[in-house]
């Protein structure tokens, strides 16, 4: 039966740097995905490409593609699938196709995938009955309208799997869900269709997706009986190799560090999941309480089951918006009472703000290594030798979080003694973007794609 | 019976979903299952993260892995984007959960029985 292997390099934009290269190295795939949008990227990306019309999409991965080029060329066959592209696909694909020419590889055929971005037509949306709900809240969208800074629909698969088609050795997509840059070369590959065909095996696809999205959270990361001899320092990232049935395998290079087995796999499968039997994705709503997880060999699971609980006709939409300012400073303040030292430093930076004109809409003291992590829930045991306070502000006016930033300082000679660690000078005040999820009807929303 | 820490009989992971958090929690056994599912209940959770002030817990159920997802709704004092808190994504609330201490038959604290 014919196999595909589908290997993911980068869990998030922040990821691993030589994670990609190494992946591609040992681990015999025919696709390399790179994941790098979190929920609020699109939102920087937004901005930055406000600023610059070439820029608004995820660096990092034109200079992984650069050290890639040695990989592309002994392995001329791998395909790329990526979401790097963010907010401007188009420039990303730009750089990347230079990227390709300088590495003498000028042949590979780049594509992009784009119509996510809905923030140009979002008043024609509006104006034709979008109301843009909140989902969880389901208030209209008029109401914070004019802070709106992105808007992007989660694309799926088919664009994806239409790019492959074309010929494409990179493809190159906008916000498309994540699960969906393994399902695109999977259907691709097998020629699954999309709509009401094949759907149990597109949410196999999607829980293949799911697994490997976050990189070495599928292979040994976060696990919770992770140790020493887990070796993570040399962890192997995640490869899914899916048959034409849906079936598939979760494993990792030879030789790495890391582990794939019953618990690494069951506790990635409900990774960021509300109910199990329904992960809504844009190609499919899948159920995740008929997969079947089986230990194949050492770091090697078997996958099976999977199903489909339906498609739905909408995609989900993210939105950010900007929503003032906020800042968050730290000091190390050492025993004895360094918890209660911690808490009363805190009171007193916010005090002497407040002394001078500035109270804030949100402010928060913590005292971290005396349980605030999980505040209230976690009890710190004993009297810690230190713990780090971390005092933190959100509030509209940005001068009024800037002139926060100044007050960590003169704790280090006003404050409680065993007061330290101000080595990193003031913290920097960054926007804040909320985050407002909605929906849109598929119908209204036009995926493109495109060979660059 | 032996009281012991949640994580004797289970495993798990937490993260986020916006302003919500999610904690799944996976038993090692199938009797540690079938403990769960009558003890560790959506009250019992709840009760348990009182302090973080969310809006309601829901549990849900994937036996095909041993495991209840506990979905806690606005619990993340606003999310990745807006939370004041370190842990803005919820990401050690599993590792919370898994030090309650519970009381639990001492036939269920058998080893793990398979990785």
């Amino acid at each position: 039966m014919k196999r595909v292997r589908i290997g993911n390099g980068c869990g998030f934009w922040g990821d691993n740097l030589d994670a990609p290269v190494r992946l591609a190295e040992t681990g015999q795939l025919d696709y390399l995905t790179l994941e790098y949008l979190a929920e609020l990227t699109m939102s920087i990306l937004a901005v930055q490409k406000a600023k610059d019309a070439k820029a608004g999409f995820a660096t990092d991965f034109i200079d992984v593609l650069t050290r890639l080029a040695p990989t592309l060329k002994a392995q001329p066959r791998l395909k790329i699938v990526t979401n790097a592209g963010g907010m401007n696909p188009r420039a990303c694909a730009i750089q990347a196709k230079q990227v390709l020419a300088a590495a003498g590889l000028a042949e590979k055929r780049v594509a992009v995938v784009s119509g996510d971005d809905l923030l140009p037509r979002l008043d024609e949306l509006l104006a034709n009955g979008n109301p843009f709900n909140h989902l969880d809240t389901g208030a209209p969208l008029t109401a914070i309208r004019d802070k709106v800074v992105s808007a992007n629909a989660y694309l799926g698969a088919k664009p994806i799997a239409e790019a492959l088609k074309l010929g494409a050795d990179i493809v190159i997509t906008g916000r498309v869900a994540d699960a969906s840059l393994t399902v695109g070369p999977a259907a691709h590959e097998f020629g699954w269709g999309f709509g009401t065909t094949d759907l149990d095996r597109i949410a196999a696809g999607t829980v293949a997706g799911h697994l490997i999205e976050c990189g070495a959270q599928a292979t040994g990361g976060l696990w919770i009986n992770a140790d020493d001899s887990t070796h993570l320092e040399n962890v192997g990232y995640p490869i899914a190799e899916m048959s034409e049935d849906g079936t598939f395998t979760i494993s990792k290079p030879a030789g790495t560090g890391g582990a794939v087995n019953l618990e690494t796999v069951a506790e990635q499968l409900l990774y960021e999941v509300a109910d199990p039997a329904r992960y809504f994705t844009p190609d499919v709503t899948a159920d995740f309480t008929t997969v079947k997880l089986s230990q194949q060999s050492a770091n090697v699971v078997s996958v099976t089951g999977g199903t489909a609980n339906g498609i739905t006709d909408t995609y989900k939409v993210s939105i950010a918006y900007r929503d003032g300012f906020m800042s968050a400073g730290t000091l190390v303040i050492a025993g004895p009472n360094a918890a209660q030292k911690a808490r009363r430093s805190g009171a007193i930076l916010l005090e002497k703000l407040e002394q001078a004109g500035f109270t804030y809409a949100h402010s928060y003291v913590e005292a971290l290594g005396a349980g605030d992590c999980v505040p209230g829930v976690v009890k710190g045991e004993g009297d810690p030798p230190e713990v780090v306070l971390r005092v933190a502000v959100r509030d509209p006016r940005k001068a009024a979080v800037e002139r926060f930033t100044k007050e960590f300082a003169p704790l280090v000679t006003s404050g409680f003694p065993g007061t330290t660690g101000y080595t990193v000078g003031r913290p920097p005040v960054r926007e804040v973007f909320a985050y407002w999820p909605a929906l849109i009807a598929k119908s209204a929303v036009t995926p493109v794609v495109e060979v660059v | 019976m032996a009281n012991v820490p949640l994580s004797q009989i289970a495993h798990g992971r937490s993260g986020d979903k916006g302003n919500h958090a999610n904690v799944a929690i996976i038993a090692y056994t199938d009797e540690g299952y079938l403990w769960l599912r009558e003890h560790l209940t959506a009250e019992v959770v709840a009760a348990y993260f009182l302090p973080l002030a969310a809006a309601c817990v829901v549990r849900f159920e994937a036996p095909n892995v041993r495991a209840f997802n506990f979905m806690l709704y606005d619990a993340l004092a606003g999310g990745a984007s807006r939370s004041l808190r370190t842990d803005t994504q919820g990401k050690t609330l599993a590792l919370a959960l898994l030090r309650m201490v519970v009381g639990v038959p001492t036939k269920l604290l058998s080893e793990r029985n398979h990785v």
